[in-house]
């Protein structure tokens, strides 16, 4: 085993785990709150994508040329404007559905998923579209004298790397420390209390909705940034990998989603580096299974007690 | 008494909730047929029925959850009937429902700060040093919640898990306190100790509805009383005339 390579899956798998991370944290919130896998967050994510291409090129023409001020501009822009799309997919196919039997809003997930989709490609066309690169720059740590091989960073990647722990830091920052965040845990372990006790219920589903889709808003970003290429169809590869993550994770913990995503993203990484590249997905879903099968609860899940 | 009205004033004091010929259930299944009583300010009035009588049904009917089919609720003389669970609370009526519920995976401080949102939180600092006085009463009255403040509800007993409860539901400053089988599987000595701490409530100015399937401290304590039979109130009166009625300790005091 060559030790550059080695090295560099670790930095590969930890950028590409660190953006699963951030997308596992709307499914596990969603989960923990409604008791529903939120199968449109995939969509929500591809579309933050074509938000971040859409605020690039708008600041581009105003001739904004400070990078740092671009891309603070695109973030604010792109992270309200998806989580406007997911408080919206909410209002308009969940909560209708609150009090159904479980499959009913499993299905009208399924469906908005395709309205999203369909949305996208007619508003947007089915081409691959792609944004510049705004930030370029790579570190580069030898690791072998001899034949000059090394471990390369880049710029962005670091970048990605910082940011997505930075937001998970803010984010459970805001759901332990605030009297907001608190809410949101006492809905999650006890809706019909947490509503006795005055709390607007169906408000703190709201924002749990419009939470994870700003921490995916903020993968979209990045991901997009780093790619430079998406088309309408990426969120669902994204999604099924970014469950995955929260799978692993423990379904409904949030600390749990940041770590299956990291997990996931260096497993893959190191099977693709050493096993096969081509099959990496199909390794991604054979972990999937494995954990539904032999611990459902993942790494930090809380066992199914409560839910009364 | 006509249902949708509020009963007539006069010159008596007007009743602090109003429940006046509600219908509820769940689905297809009618849990209360009809039950109209009354609490007035100050009053500690219990509700005693057996399992099953619809006394749980009752107290959550108020609460909105789920909403009366039929009749109205009136709280302090507004019409609370279709108002959400949310906005009740926040008008002032504080819940301490059957088997607890607290929030396991959270502190005791926290269950307890949890009370406080019912109450619209100006921030002002007179507000705060309200909620700081509210909190020492809540401590005063369970000595034991301060100990163990910073442990995980979900790691309390039974006996301390309804003191939680109760002193969350406090937390709110609420004028009516809404309880249901406070005094459910503990040992006689931890009953009587919340029994005792619901006397000293009242005498605070908290008015008490107190739901019961243990009538004898339950009359011992209420000022006056209602038997639920079957979704029906059969029975009311002063709760020393209701402990020594015949048919009462034949049907709930295992007397003779
Ligand atoms: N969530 C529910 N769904 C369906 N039926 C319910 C529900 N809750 C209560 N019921 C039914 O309503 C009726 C009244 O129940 P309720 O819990 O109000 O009685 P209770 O007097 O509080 O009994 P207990 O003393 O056992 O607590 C019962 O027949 C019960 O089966
Ligand atoms: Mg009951």
């Amino acid at each position: 085993m060559d030790i550059y390579i080695f090295g560099q899956q670790w930095v590969n798998g930890l950028v590409l785990g660190s953006t699963y991370g951030l997308i596992a944290v709307g499914y596990t919130m969603v989960y923990g709150i409604i008791g529903m896998i939120n199968f449109a967050h995939g969509e929500i994510y591809m579309i933050s994508a074509y938000l971040t291409a859409i605020f690039l090129a708008l600041l581009g023409t105003f001739g904004l040329q400070s990078v740092p001020v671009v891309l603070v501009l695109v973030l604010l822009g792109t992270v309200l404007l998806t989580a406007l799309y997911g408080w919206s997919v909410e209002r308009i196919a969940y909560r209708p559905l609150r009090n159904s039997n479980r499959l009913a809003p499993l299905i009208s997930a399924i469906g908005i998923s395709l309205i999203l989709q369909n949305y996208i490609r007619i508003s947007q066309g089915a081409r691959n579209q792609g944004v510049p690169p705004v930030i370029d720059g790579v570190w580069r740590i030898p690791a072998n004298a001899v034949d000059q091989h090394f471990v390369q960073i880049t710029h962005l990647q670091s970048l990605i790397v910082v940011t997505a722990f930075a937001s998970m830091a803010v984010l459970t920052w805001i759901i332990h420390h605030t009297a907001l965040g608190r809410a949101c845990r006492a809905t999650q372990q006890d809706r019909v209390m947490a509503n006795l006790l005055g709390v607007d219920t169906d408000r703190i589903i709201s924002v749990v909705f419009v939470m994870g889709a700003a921490m995916a808003a903020v993968a979209g970003m990045l991901v997009t940034l780093n790619y430079g290429s998406f088309d309408f169809y990426i969120g669902f590869l994204m999604g099924i990998k970014a469950f995955t993550a929260a799978v692993l994770g423990g379904i409904g913990s949030l600390p749990g989603a940041m770590l299956g995503g990291v997990v996931l993203g260096l497993a893959e990484s190191f099977f693709a580096g050493f096993v096969n590249s081509d099959y990496k997905d199909v390794f991604a879903f054979s972990l999937l299974i494995l954990f539904l099968i032999f611990r459902p609860s993942g790494f930090l899940g809380v066992p199914e007690v409560e839910k009364v | 008494m006509m249902t949708g009205e509020v009963p007539a004033a006069g010159d008596a004091p007007q009743p602090l909730l109003v429940v006046a010929g509600i219908g509820a259930g769940y689905g297809a299944i009618e849990a209360l047929h009809g039950v109209s009583l009354e609490v007035y300010g100050g009053e500690i009035v219990a509700l005693i029925g057996a399992n099953g009588a619809g006394k749980s049904s009752l107290l959550m009917t108020v609460c909105a959850n789920p909403p009366a089919k039929r009749g109205e609720i009136f709280f302090a003389g507004q019409a609370i009937t279709r108002l959400p669970t949310h906005q009740i609370a926040r008008l002032g009526i504080a819940h301490v429902p059957e088997g607890r519920r607290v929030f396991a995976r959270m502190t005791v401080a926290e269950n307890l700060a949890m009370g406080r949102v019912a109450l619209s939180a100006d921030g002002s600092r007179a507000a705060q040093q309200e909620d700081a006085a509210v909190l020492q009463h809540v401590y005063q009255l369970f000595p034991r919640l301060r100990e163990r403040a910073l442990q995980r509800a979900g790691t309390l007993s039974g006996g301390e898990q309804q003191m939680l409860a109760i002193g969350r539901a406090l937390m709110a400053r609420p004028r009516l306190l809404l309880l249901d089988e406070p005094s459910l599987g503990l040992a006689p000595q931890i009953m009587g100790r919340i029994f005792a701490a619901l006397r000293t409530i009242a005498q605070a100015g908290t008015t008490i509805f107190l739901v019961e399937q243990n009538a004898n401290q339950a009359l011992q304590l209420a000022d006056r009383a209602y038997v639920l039979v079957n979704g029906r109130i059969t029975l009311s009166g002063s709760g020393q005339a209701l402990l020594v009625s015949p048919e009462i300790r034949k049907a709930y005091l295992g007397g003779h």
